[in-house]
């Protein structure tokens, strides 16, 4: 036993005894931290009681190394203490969405200084300060506008601002990052109200946005400034495959909250004016005029809050969502390839065909991605890629007897802005998903490594902001505003 | 001598608040004056203490701060509350009579199985 170790523990001891020890500590909480039921806070409790008993023994004659040995022996099997820990919160197992922050309450809380306002719950202020901002900004329009057909027109250029400069907020992007996000911005409202689209025909009353251009180009805005807040929400570092990736991530959960907040809020809007119609007030038109359009912009912001806040706390959903419909979605297809071989009319089918294969085609490519997104880079493949392989195999099948159908009959009734534009997102997609399967046949065969799938998917993402940019600036001039 | 798992968690909260009860405390001071009342033949592994005391913190018997030892470590402190007090008469009352109960049926003349014996010669 060596000499040093019998000084005083309080006063400190030699360094190099002391590294070393951090280092067992540091290992043991690692170990500790797999178990889901105990906290940071848990943990450093514990540690305390490590330390304290450590010095008890070294005081007794022992090494370090023995005594923590004997100190971690002393407090219990792992699994034991874990599991008397999950019996007494078993909340922790269900894990939950802390607005104060995972660090609060902790040890090292008690000296330190606290958030500012703003920056505390992940900047929930902040957030709800741009959804008002958005809900007013749609309001705004709508008043000074006087037509609800304004506002659909120019949704994305009124309310993705708002989420541009709550990912600046949060990410502090290069100024000409933001300077480029704003001139984006700026031109897709200016070619959306300066275009001179077609008007309503006279009879058609309020039939909202009519000529097929303008919904072309509203669409086309919608996605190219959704990816331009994608751009900003990398944080200067756009061209990073794992920038972009993540972008992908909150894209998905934003979606899966969004739709959850709106199924949730439409729900209670019903009861508001059922309640309302109860005692004889009807509240119809304020819930139509006002909580839908302000909720509705507001709730994109939540919703991205909420993707941020719940990072790493509760499951993401669109993995999971993923797995489940692949193998259904895998299923209709089939049934639809032998369906189209048996019956084999789909060359005469009606013309929402191609849109509706385009739409398809989006969904399998969501699919891909979202399980891409999902994986452990490092597993080798399993039943679940070779799932995915027949799913693009059969999404490759589908959409080539839609395009020989389609591409006789653009023959025959040549070609409209509708037409051409889910042509070419058809082609846009069919060549993503060609490549994807000559990738995944690759990466079962172990001869691609899964960086390349990844690559590839993220590598793709410029494609689509062309393509939207293409419809919204050079579609409407192309096709007359028709 | 061992003594047995099921009593050792019987008597594990009664003795916790009573330690509490002479003034605040955190859990390995906790520990070691169980050990050092009971010449260490009351014992549980380190780690059940801690769930045991969150448990009464639920229940609101103890009230709890993190502070900071003379060490620098970071140390979550354990005090009684007023109800904590309250449960502790409670349970200092239902123990007594368990102990006495058993000093009558176990009257100081070496024991039921000395007895026992003794019975089985006359």
């Amino acid at each position: 036993m060596s000499p040093e170790t019998h000084g005083d523990p309080n006063t400190g001891h030699a360094p190099a005894e002391g590294d070393e020890l951090d280092a067992l500590v540091a290992s043991w909480r690692r170990w500790m931290q797999r178990h889901e039921s105990l906290t940071g806070a848990d943990l450093d409790e514990l540690e305390g009681h490590l330390l304290d008993r450590v010095d008890e023994f070294v005081r007794a004659g022992l090494t370090r190394d023995e005594a923590f040995l004997i100190a971690v022996k002393r407090l219990g099997s792992s699994s034991d203490l874990s599991r008397e820990y999950a019996r007494e919160h078993s909340e922790r197992l269900w894990k939950q969405l802390v607005l104060d922050g995972p660090e609060e309450g902790r040890a090292a809380d008690a000296a330190g200084a606290r958030l500012p306002f703003h920056r505390r719950a992940n900047g929930l202020a902040v957030a709800l300060l741009l959804g008002v901002g958005a809900g007013l900004a749609v309001k705004t329009v709508d008043l000074l506008a006087g037509d609800p057909s304004a506002v659909v027109l120019n949704a994305a250029v009124i309310v993705l601002p708002f989420l541009a400069a709550w990912f600046a907020w949060r990410r502090r992007p290069p100024v000409g990052m933001l300077i480029g996000a704003a001139v984006a911005f700026l031109v897709a409202g200016l070619a959306l109200n300066l275009y001179p689209f077609a008007s309503a025909d006279p009879g058609g009353a309020d039939a909202g946005v009519s000529s097929a251009t303008a919904v072309l180009a509203a669409i086309g805005s919608v996605v190219a400034l959704w990816l331009v807040g994608g751009i900003v929400d990398t944080g200067g570092a756009w061209r990073s495959n794992t920038a972009r990736m993540d972008f992908i991530r909150f894209s998905g959960e934003w979606l899966v909250y969004y739709v959850l907040i709106a199924l949730v809020g439409g729900a209670l809007s019903g009861l508001t004016i059922g309640v309302f119609s109860s005692i004889g007030v009807d509240v119809t038109p304020f819930v139509g005029e006002w909580v839908l359009p302000c909720g509705a912009a507001g709730a994109v912001l939540v919703a991205a809050w909420l993707v941020g806040a719940k990072q790493r706390v509760i499951e993401n959903i669109a993995p999971v969502l993923t797995k489940v419909f692949t193998p259904l979605f895998t299923l209709m297809m089939l049934a639809l390839i032998i369906a189209a071989i048996v019956q084999w009319n789909i060359v005469d089918a009606d013309r929402d065909l191609l849109i509706a294969f385009d739409l398809v085609l989006v969904v399998v490519v969501a699919l891909l991605v979202y399980s891409l997104s999902a994986r452990d880079p490092l597993l080798p493949p399993g039943w679940f890629d070779r799932l995915l392989l027949v799913m693009l195999a059969a999404a490759l099948v589908v959409d080539l007897i839609v395009l020989v159908a389609m591409i006789a009959r653009t023959g025959e009734f040549g070609f409209s802005a509708n037409k051409t534009a889910s042509l070419g997102l058809n082609l846009i997609l069919l060549v993503n998903l060609a490549w994807a399967t000559r990738l995944q046949v690759g990466f079962l065969r172990r001869r691609t490594g899964f960086a390349a799938l990844e690559r590839w998917q993220t590598g793709y993402l410029p494609v689509y902001l062309a393509w939207a940019v293409i419809l919204l600036l050079v579609f409407p001039p192309v096709f007359d505003f028709a | 001598m061992r003594i047995g798992k099921d009593l050792v968690a019987a008597a594990a909260t009664p003795v916790v608040l009573g330690i509490l009860a002479e003034g605040e405390s955190y859990g390995y001071a906790i520990l070691h004056r169980v050990s050092v009342l009971s010449d260490g033949e009351l014992e549980w592994s380190d780690g059940m203490l801690y769930p045991l005391l969150h448990r009464l913190e639920r229940l609101g018997h103890v009230h709890s701060e993190w502070r900071q030892s003379d060490t620098g470590r970071p140390r979550k402190h354990y005090r009684l509350s007023e109800q904590g007090a309250a449960v502790l008469v409670e349970q200092r009352r239902q123990w007594s009579v368990v102990g006495d109960v058993l000093g009558k049926v176990w009257p100081d003349d070496g024991g039921p199985r000395f007895r026992a014996a003794l019975g089985g010669l006359a």
